[in-house]
């Protein structure tokens, strides 16, 4: 593995209102690596990942991805986005537009690629995911699987470099869990740099590099899967992997 | 298993629909009856007075001798009716505009047409450029004061100004009112409330008594273009409230993936969060612009002539006195056409735009 680093968090905190959901935050992600996510709902797993974004804004603390330090000038914003694409818990496809839109939009309208060169690229994708054949539908007539899988797609479009996931199976019935967890897997192994929130632990055995359990937020453990399943060191990680597994 | 099997004849058809909708119970059976009476009570004469016993042809009021509507009225006065006092030799002007309108809805209603984007962006930009020249004069044309504009004319113009410009308006007030920005937000809340909260008719005595004492002597500006700001910014303010509640329907997740796909502002709002909200706020909207159509008939007090005023002006005209019914019929009639018309356009336009979410 390489040793470039895509993501650095130094000191990254947050409050909402007095609530301190994330404390001191400190985490590298290099390039090809895929982390997983994991804690107790509110342990501010979520606010992390979207901190990177900046679809929250971290009030202390230093955010750098790819070199570009996320600050409030919406250039570096504007830069980072470009850099990373997210896939929703619940899906958040753009319901007024076909499946091929919604992936062609923001390469036509962010990347400023010709329509027709947008249009051959949402196809690519839509292929490796395997909807090719939906593309003229609406989200709507999709299940919820199909539209996660879109929703991938579209953010596979805007060819990141890095890819966040928040609970993407975590809306699905559990028929449709596989295939999305398949294309994730797929993708991990193309070697897409990752950072996705779940609880699906077999997924986080089977792909992740690093393991992060997260409580009160507080990162409260870190390690490869293989130690994190059999010799987790905090009382809380031990409680947590108790009711999950 | 028989698959062949019909419904009981008594649950379909015509009988089927009678039962169910009209006799399921005693009560319902009488109040259908008591409404059969009523409708054979009102119908019939109106339809003898309408059109059986009315007189359709004729020059003046000694030809309308039946018991009916003497539509002869409406019919001399037609000119006066659909044109106002605008000069006889330029009506012309005014019939080229009736022309390319009613061309132009006429393509945007025929279903599966192409090129409805520029019929759309030629009626709500272009055609109102045109008009301007064509009903105010300039370019070689002989110009026509605005108080000889009158009648159906009028009250196009009016509500037309008023729906192609308060739209936008309304929409960039909308989301000033939700801007972040603090001095956007309370400079929009601000123009909001004080235009919802005078009544249309303040609005109007404002714009043509009140204005023009605030204007330095010998600055004056057209009546009916201050009546029109008035009108545009009143039905402004009102669209900004049905648009915001529409932008107040969008899920927080439309506007994370938007920006989560590097979409700025802008485009985020255009491409993304406008489309569905708008789409949500249909019937309101059009609700508003039948309204604003109806209360068009306001400037009446500010001595413009629309279509109302002047059937009402022609009523008190020596010769025709006692007609007034006709009149106020044929202009309930029209108005009733025009609303009638957008509200089905509306639900139209709602399933065309349905994805099924």
């Amino acid at each position: 593995m390489t040793s470039e680093t895509m993501i650095e968090m130094s000191s990254v905190h947050k409050w909402f209102g007095e609530l301190h959901v994330l404390n001191d935050i400190n985490l590298k992600v290099a390039k090809g690596e895929k982390i997983v996510i994991c804690g107790p709902s509110g342990s501010g797993k979520s606010t992390l990942i979207r901190c990177i974004n900046r679809l929250e804004e971290h009030q202390r603390g230093e955010i750098v991805v790819e070199g570009t330090e996320l600050t409030n000038d919406n250039r570096s914003v504007e830069k980072i986005r470009g850099e990373v694409g997210m896939v929703f818990q619940q899906f958040n496809l753009f319901p007024h537009l076909s499946i091929l839109d919604n992936c062609s939009l923001a390469p036509i309208w962010v990347r400023k690629l010709p329509k027709i060169e947008a249009r051959e690229k949402a196809m690519k994708y839509l292929k490796r995911v395997q909807i090719d054949d939906q593309a003229h539908k609406y989200p709507a007539q999709l299940s919820g699987g199909q539209q996660q899988r879109a929703a991938i797609a579209r953010a596979l479009c805007m060819e990141p470099r890095i890819m966040l996931f928040d609970e993407p199976t975590s809306a699905l019935d559990p028929e449709m869990i596989k295939e999305v967890l398949d294309v994730m897997v797929g993708l991990a192994e193309g070697g897409m740099t990752m950072l996705v929130v779940t609880h699906e632990m077999g997924f986080a055995k089977e792909v992740a590099d690093k393991i992060i359990f997260m409580d009160e937020g507080q990162i409260v453990e870190s390690k490869n899967p293989t130690d994190f399943f059999s010799n987790p060191e905090s009382e809380r990680t031990k409680t947590f992997l108790s009711q999950i597994l | 298993m028989n698959k062949n099997i019909t419904p009981p004849v008594i649950e379909i058809g015509v009988i089927g629909w009678l039962r169910k909708n009209l006799f399921s119970t005693w009560y319902n059976t009488i109040l259908t009856l008591i409404g059969l009476y009523f409708i054979y009570l009102i119908i019939p004469p109106l339809l003898s007075w309408i059109f059986f016993d009315a007189t359709f042809s004729g020059t003046n009021r000694e030809d309308c001798t039946s018991s009916g509507a003497c539509w002869v009225f409406i019919k001399q006065n037609i000119k006066l009716i659909i044109y106002g006092l605008y000069p006889s030799d330029e009506l012309w002007r005014v019939n080229i505009a009736y022309f390319l309108l009613t061309v132009s809805i006429i393509y945007l209603l025929i279903p599966n047409l192409k090129y409805k984007g520029f019929v759309g962006i030629f009626l709500l930009i272009i055609f109102p450029i045109i008009c301007v020249f064509l009903f105010s004069g300039g370019l070689g044309l002989e110009n026509v004061e605005t108080r000889l504009w009158g009648g159906l004319f009028l009250t196009l113009v009016i509500a037309g100004v008023g729906i192609v410009l308060s739209l936008p308006i309304g929409i960039m007030l909308a989301l000033g009112r939700r801007s972040k920005l603090p001095v956007v937000s309370l400079l929009s809340t601000i123009f909001i409330e004080i235009w919802r909260g005078v009544p249309l008719i303040t609005v109007l005595f404002m714009a043509s008594n009140m204005f023009p004492l605030f204007m330095p002597e010998g600055v004056n500006f057209d009546k009916l273009i201050r009546a029109l700001i008035g009108v545009m910014f009143f039905s402004a303010a009102y669209l900004a409230e049905v648009v915001r509640g529409g932008l107040q329907a969008m899920p927080k997740g439309q506007y994370e993936a938007s920006q989560a796909a590097g979409l700025t502002y802008w485009k985020m709002m255009a491409l993304i969060i406008l489309p569905q909200s708008l789409k949500i706020v249909i019937p309101a909207i059009i609700g508003s612009f039948i309204a604003l159509f109806k209360d068009t008939t306001l400037v009446l007090i500010i001595g413009l002539f629309d279509f109302l005023g002047i059937i009402q002006f022609v009523g008190t005209n020596p010769d025709w006195l006692g007609f007034s019914h006709e009149g106020y019929v044929f202009a309930a009639t029209i108005f009733w056409v025009f609303c009638f018309g957008m509200s089905r356009y509306s639900q139209r336009l709602e399933k065309k735009l349905d994805t099924g979410n």
